[in-house]
């Protein structure tokens, strides 16, 4: 697949498949195509597939527009999401659960899950993002997704910007939301998780990684050891001798 | 009356106002007080009346009320009070009860300003008062508020109405008012002037919801008296089609410390033509004022939004916010924030934007799996439903509820 953003062509060929079940990482330099991969799979107007298709459940999704590929079960923690003044956190939830938005309260399961998170009512409560700490972003994010059960879910950077504390309790959901409480033959959730740094990959364990290089998946591999050689070598050196994975 | 108010209006008879379209006096019938029944109780108005009462916030029920008036076309149809701190009744029946009032009216809006108060002085003059008095007495705190209707039933009428409302020193005085028509009412005129005055030490909530029909123009005329201390607070909903409002209260903050909050609520559709403004003059040593609006346009709909502040003494304190949302491309918003100083110790300031939903907004909901326009309306509904503040708890969830109500048809 290829993909323009304003005229300027940033992803030139990639080709990625992730299996029902699993989950991918998907490593590299900033600026490399990782959160253009990510709105192009979510289906945002500006992000033009010049060149290929995506396939979901086998089903092709290029003309589908974001409603319609969310309503089939894909789901999305954003890095930066926009703060909507006046939209509560509590509103949204409501609709991503399935509660009539005129429900007065939430119901107990999700005041339970957002307790979870470290999300008290007064903070559901909140305008949606505004003013939120970069952590709390990212636990009102992961919340929206237990509400919202996708099948397949694409987290950009779920760890940027998040205390070393917070990052467990935020793996610890993640990975209940691509099944990894369940036997691998079990799973039915598949993930692909954005990362440039991986501090997160301590705890969520990914069956595939790739890096992303100047708009092409310059390597693919066992996630450790990929992971290993970014550390060591760089995402040049690792590039270099990615054969050998 | 006094022969100069009568006199005043009399030369003001064809005198257009300075905003807003001219509409053509002659084309209402001026119907008489007493073509409607009087009833004891608010919950014995006819069911259909009942039922648009609840949707401006008045409860025929009038539970956690503390009095109802309720004025269909020009009678006063009902006038109940169930509080020893408060009183609430018609015009017709206070100036029989006190002497005095006759000092309160016309004074805080002069019977000349245009065609409209003019209109009402001259009727008043010849037909008898009508609208309501309200008063809160000296020192008393009721938590419950009062409500006052004003109802246009039939069809061409031109309703006219002269309200005072007056705290008493160290009073606290909440209302709800809400404006309808019937079903059966496509076109009419409403003219409602409104003379506020706070004593010292007092406070008044003022909170109105508007909910005309389609075709009917409305001109209301209102004036604010804020004494030592004293504050006053404004809520103003408006989120219903009509044909044209276009309103410009004015607070005279001449008393010593005395503070004014305007905060309203316009959502502009079809083909209304909204111009709302708010006026305060700070003259009173200390005195400050808020005030705070969101506009959204949509259809073919005009809103002009105007502010105008004006620091007159020193150590005065204001602030004008204004945000509109521009939906359609055959709708606008004009803002029209104006600060006027004209003393050396003084800090006023105002804020206005119009815009359209930001894209970004937008799509975020959609990856939730909102449609684009139920990301929209809920941005929207987001963006009106500002938090009303300076209302008693009780009050404030009350409100809630009927911005709710009233967003529900944005
Ligand atoms: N809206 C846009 N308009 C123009 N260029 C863009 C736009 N969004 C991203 N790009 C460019 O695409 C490249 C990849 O960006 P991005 O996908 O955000 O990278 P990453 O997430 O890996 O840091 C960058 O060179 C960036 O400048
Ligand atoms: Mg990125």
């Amino acid at each position: 697949m290829a993909v323009e953003v304003s005229g300027k062509k940033v992803l030139k060929d990639i080709d990625l498949y992730i299996d029902e079940g699993e989950t991918h990482v998907l490593l590299g330099p900033n600026g490399s195509g990782k959160s253009t991969l990510f709105m192009t799979i979510l289906g945002f107007p500006k992000y033009k597939v010049t060149n290929g298709e995506i396939l979901f459940k086998g089903e092709n999704i290029t003309d589908l527009n974001t409603t319609e590929r969310v309503k089939k079960g894909v789901g999305v923690s954003f890095q930066n999401p926009p703060a909507i003044r006046g939209v509560r956190l509590m509103d949204l939830l409501k609709v991503e659960s399935g509660q009539k938005p005129d429900d007065e309260e939430l119901s107990p399961e999700m005041l339970e899950l957002a307790y979870k998170m470290k999300l008290d009512e007064n903070f559901l409560d909140r305008d949606v993002n505004l003013g939120f700490s970069g952590g709390e972003v990212k636990r009102s994010e992961i919340l929206q997704l237990l509400a919202q059960k996708p099948d397949f879910i694409m987290f950009d950077e779920p760890d940027s910007g998040v205390d070393i504390e917070n990052v467990e309790l935020l793996a610890e959901e993640i990975n209940i939301l691509l099944d990894k409480d369940k036997k691998p033959g079990l799973r039915k959730n598949s993930g692909l998780l954005i990362t440039h740094l991986g501090y997160i990959l301590n705890f969520v364990n990914a069956d595939t990684a790739h890096v992303l290089m100047d708009g092409r998946i310059a390597c693919s591999g066992n996630p450790s050891e990929i992971i290993e050689d970014i550390r060591k070598e760089g995402f040049k050196g690792c590039v270099q001798c990615c054969g050998i994975h | 009356m006094l022969r100069d108010t009568l006199g005043k209006a009399e030369k003001a008879k064809e005198k257009k106002a300075l905003y807003g379209e001219d509409i053509d006096l002659e084309k209402f019938i001026k119907e008489e007080a007493g073509e409607h029944e009087q009833v004891t109780k608010a919950n014995e108005v006819p069911k259909k009346v009942q039922d648009t009462l609840l949707k401006v916030g008045v409860d025929p029920n009038e539970s956690e009320r503390s009095g109802t008036f309720i004025q269909v076309d020009q009678t006063g149809v009902c006038s109940t009070c169930g509080s020893e701190s408060v009183e609430i009744m018609g015009m017709n029946v206070a100036l029989e009860k006190y002497n005095w009032l006759k000092d309160y009216m016309w004074k805080s809006v002069a019977p000349d300003t245009d065609k409209y108060t003019a209109q009402t002085a001259l009727r008043e003059a010849n037909e008898g008062p009508s609208g309501y008095f309200i008063r809160s007495l000296p020192g008393s705190k009721e938590v419950f508020p009062l409500q006052a209707c004003m109802f246009i039933g039939d069809e061409k009428v031109m309703q006219t109405a002269h309200n005072v409302i007056i705290a008493e020193e160290n009073s606290e005085l909440h209302i709800i008012t809400g404006c309808a028509t019937g079903e059966d009412v496509s076109s009419a005129l409403h003219v409602g002037v409104s003379e506020f005055y706070l004593k010292k030490g007092a406070k008044i909530t003022f909170t109105m919801v508007h909910n005309w029909a389609e075709q009917v123009d409305v001109r209301p005329r209102t004036g604010i008296m804020v004494g030592d201390d004293s504050t006053y607070i404004s809520n103003y909903i408006l989120t219903s089609p009509v044909r044209s409002i276009q309103s410009y209260p004015t607070a005279y903050c001449t008393g010593t410390n005395s503070k004014v909050l305007f905060q309203s609520i316009l959502g502009g559709q079809k083909d209304s033509v909204l111009d709302m403004g708010s006026r305060v003059l700070l003259e009173g040593e200390g005195s400050k004022a808020e005030m705070i609006s969101r506009a959204v346009s949509k259809d073919q709909s005009q809103i002009y939004s105007r502010g105008h502040l004006a620091g007159r003494t020193q150590n005065v304190k204001g602030h004008l916010e204004c945000h509109g949302l521009v939906l359609s491309d055959d709708s606008m918003i004009y803002a029209v924030p104006e600060l006027e100083g004209s003393s050396t110790e003084l800090e006023m300031s105002h804020e206005a934007a119009v815009g359209k939903i930001a894209e970004e907004e937008v799509l975020y909901l959609t990856s939730r799996g909102l449609t684009e326009e139920e990301a929209a309306s809920m941005i929207v509904r987001g963006f009106l439903s500002m938090d009303i503040t300076g209302l008693p708890p009780e009050l404030a969830s009350e409100t809630k509820r009927m911005l709710d109500a009233s967003l529900q048809g944005m």
